[in-house]
């Protein structure tokens, strides 16, 4: 794998809006998959130890993907995203609204906009993401901070099982 | 209402007018004339900050200064910095599934 691939993130808090760019070894049509189909997603949407699981996913202009990250107690944080506009292998653009596991969305949620282009086999993936609210983006990462603090928790307990014997 | 913080430092004003304070805690009067705005304009300005906590006021004799408080701007920093983190490894696994799938594929 090569280690070379750029990775850039970089925040305007005036226009509340993040900028990442990311490359990835591998052609466009397989990277575009990667974000735009339910069977990949769920391989890595999810930081790890959480997991993704995909109740329904419909990729077209007004569909939806619905789905949870599932943490390692089995805890659930559940997001819905709207497809609002799709130019196959180029760009598509979503709205991102965290959820109650029936799909009930707290909004205002965040606007997310990617573009896909390609370079010597490699694949440039530049991401958008503008929030309205500081404080609903601040949610995303309770559940995460719970999920990660527990983990560190059981790493200590482990640890601290091992140098006892 | 709680003010959201991304609202708060969205207005240029108020940017300015959080950059200003950073230097120099000022009451609003002092503030209105800075920016050569209404007493009126500046309290509307000063409530929206205070009520995110980006300034705080101190009362000193018959005047109340505003002082810039650090500590919520650190907290967005502190998000943003654990947001990208998030983001980070959410691609490293994607790299993982790209070059497992790249492999099927020969």
């Amino acid at each position: 794998m090569k280690n070379d691939l750029l990775f850039d993130f970089t925040v305007d808090k005036a226009a509340k809006t993040v900028f990442i760019t990311r490359e990835f070894d591998a052609e466009l049509s397989l990277v575009w998959d990667a974000f735009t189909k339910q069977e990949i997603l769920d391989q890595w949407t999810a930081p790890a130890p959480w997991t993704a699981k995909t109740k329904y996913m419909n990729f077209e202009v007004g569909g939806k993907r619905f789905y949870a990250m599932v943490g390692p107690d089995g805890q659930e944080s559940w997001i819905v995203q709207e497809y609002t506009s799709i130019t196959p292998k180029t760009n598509f653009k979503m709205l991102n609204a965290f959820a109650d596991k029936d799909e009930n969305r707290q909004l205002p949620g965040s606007e997310w906009e990617y573009n896909f282009s390609e370079q010597n086999g490699v694949t440039k993936v530049k991401i958008t993401i503008f929030n309205e609210s500081f404080d609903r983006m601040e949610k995303l990462l309770e559940g995460f901070q719970q999920g990660f603090s527990m983990t560190l928790e059981k790493l200590e307990n482990l640890l601290t099982n091992l140098t006892q014997k | 209402m709680k003010q959201d913080i991304f609202q708060a430092i969205a207005d240029p004003t108020r940017r300015a007018i959080l950059a200003l304070i950073a230097i120099q805690a000022l009451t609003p009067n002092v503030m209105a004339e800075k920016f050569d705005m209404s007493r009126q304009a500046v309290s509307k300005h000063i409530k929206v900050l205070h009520e995110c906590e980006l300034i705080k006021p101190v009362q000193s004799g018959r005047e109340i200064y505003y002082h810039f408080n650090p500590k919520k701007m650190q907290e967005l920093d502190k998000w943003l910095s654990q947001f990208r983190k998030i983001q980070e490894t959410q691609f490293n696994q994607l790299d993982k599934v790209l070059s497992t799938i790249k492999k099927q594929k020969k």
